[in-house]
């Protein structure tokens, strides 16, 4: 992953959300029944489709941690990194359909499935974080953690088939139906499209300036240990050191 | 048993070897009877005093309230089980014994879930006499807290592990406990209202909760080892 690439991966993710806001704002028609505030869905559907991911993403990146054959800390890395993601963008789901949701059903929220699976998913996703903050080495953190999510990432399908059993009011998935029929079309489902590209986008920038910056983290812990240790044995020989590269 | 006589044990002789050493601990010491019964008791009287015996809800709520209590009351017995190995280093002890890492998951697992049952039982008495619930379907009943707590049991024990080497553990393993159990909160209140109430999707949710319990133990079994070794 180079410079190169996360600031191709930012430009791409800015210009598209640029587009977004324009077809979304501009373009797209208001819905016939709920006006403009239809318009949050171009908004609040990429934004769960993202949190999915992210979900997905460490999940996957746990197990390819706890394979021993696989095993690198890399994958640690980006299971926290896309965790964290997974949060934000859970998080902005929710808001984002709670303000959708007032002036379309006139509740700030509703015990329906979707939204009991993805209030589930928040706080997985949060336990998942305050395990990470628990002091260890690496190792046993990573070990941990990915347990953890793997626990969480069994426990998804399990919720969700649940509360699907006990409860529906939200409406039918309109794009990925099961008799996939989408009942959007022309140009409100080219935004949406459009709305689901540029959040991914979003989400690969953020994941590779936050892995990044996990590895400027440990970096910096590693340098600044190599460095006290070399003032250190420079005071002790009674020659003063300005610099000198780590052990 | 010596050391190399557990070890030689086979997996089954291994996993009543550690069902036994806990039951014997909390039989000997009674502390989970003396903390985690008091505790349901006392959140029967909250809920109590929280929804107005007069207004003839108890016993419609009865379900939910009974599988909240028993989660909650779970995450303390959870505690219990781990605190035990910290203890004289005992969990130390258990990793040089040789017993088979899954052994001790299924032991442990197995001992939770016999003092989850009793508390359950406890607990039901409770509600009949305090909420005024009619059991209804006792063997349905029965059915359905045997295989929720085995899931509890299960996972619980799972995570006991996950959180054992924290200092703030208790509020950790609630965090990380509680969401994951929403299935099994829901399919077995669910359950409980079909036995109490009548119903047909009995079925249902006893099949779900038959598959969070194989699911978490059998990642119970795969996990439990390299969780361990931490200590």
């Amino acid at each position: 992953m180079t410079v190169l690439a996360r600031r191709a991966t930012w430009a791409t993710a800015l210009a598209s959300l640029g587009a977004l806001a324009v077809l979304a704002l501009l373009v797209a028609p208001p819905d016939r029944v709920q006006g403009d505030a239809q318009r949050l869905m171009y908004l609040h559907v990429p934004a769960a489709w993202v949190a999915y991911t992210a979900f997905a993403v460490t999940s996957l990146a746990s197990a390819l941690y706890l394979w021993r054959r696989t095993r690198h800390v890399r994958w640690d890395r980006i299971a926290a990194a896309s965790a964290e993601l997974g949060v934000l963008f859970t998080a902005v789901t929710i808001a984002l359909g709670s303000l959708w949701g007032r002036p379309v059903w006139g509740v700030w929220w509703a015990w329906d499935a979707r939204l009991v699976t993805t209030a589930v998913l928040l706080f997985l996703y949060v336990g998942y974080l305050a395990l990470r903050r628990v002091p260890g080495s690496r190792q046993v953190r990573a070990r941990r953690s990915a347990i953890a999510a793997l626990v969480a990432f069994v426990d998804v399908p399990v919720v969700h088939f649940s509360v699907v059993w006990w409860r529906t009011l939200h409406q039918q998935p309109t794009v990925l139906n099961p008799e996939l029929n989408p009942q959007i079309e022309g140009v409100m489902a080219t935004t949406l499209l459009v709305g689901v590209l540029a959040f991914t986008a979003l989400y690969l920038a953020l994941l590779m300036s936050r892995y990044q910056l996990a590895r400027a983290e440990e970096d910096a812990g590693t340098e600044a240990l190599s460095a006290a240790i070399a003032r250190r044995r420079g005071a002790a020989a009674g020659i003063p050191k300005l610099t000198e590269v780590g052990a | 048993m010596g050391g190399h006589q557990a070890q030689r044990a086979g997996f089954g002789a291994q996993v009543v070897l550690i069902a036994g050493k806990d039951l014997e601990i909390e039989w000997r010491s009674r502390v989970t009877a003396a903390r985690v019964l008091p505790f349901a008791g006392i959140l029967l009287l909250l809920f109590a005093v929280a929804l107005d015996p007069d207004r003839g809800l108890l016993p419609r709520v009865a379900p939910g309230l009974f599988w909240v209590a028993a989660m909650l009351a779970a995450l303390l017995a959870i505690g219990r089980a781990f605190a035990v190995e910290r203890e004289n280093r005992a969990g130390l002890g258990l990793l040089l014994s040789g017993i088979d890492p899954a052994a001790m998951y299924v032991g442990k697992v197995l001992a939770l879930l016999a003092q989850l049952l009793v508390l359950e039982i406890l607990l039901g008495v409770g509600m009949i006499a305090l909420y005024d619930v009619a059991p209804g379907n006792v063997a349905l009943l029965g059915a359905g807290a045997v295989l929720a707590s085995a899931g509890i049991a299960a996972a619980g024990t799972l995570y006991g592990a996950v959180v054992v080497s924290d200092r703030g553990r208790d509020s950790l393993l609630a965090i990380l406990l509680l969401p994951v159990l929403v299935p099994v909160l829901l399919g077995a209140t669910r359950l409980f209202e079909t036995a109490t109430g009548g119903g047909d999707d009995a079925a249902l949710w006893l099949g779900l909760l038959a598959v969070f319990s194989a699911l978490y133990g059998a990642l119970g079994t795969l996990t439990f080892g390299s969780l361990l070794e931490e200590a």
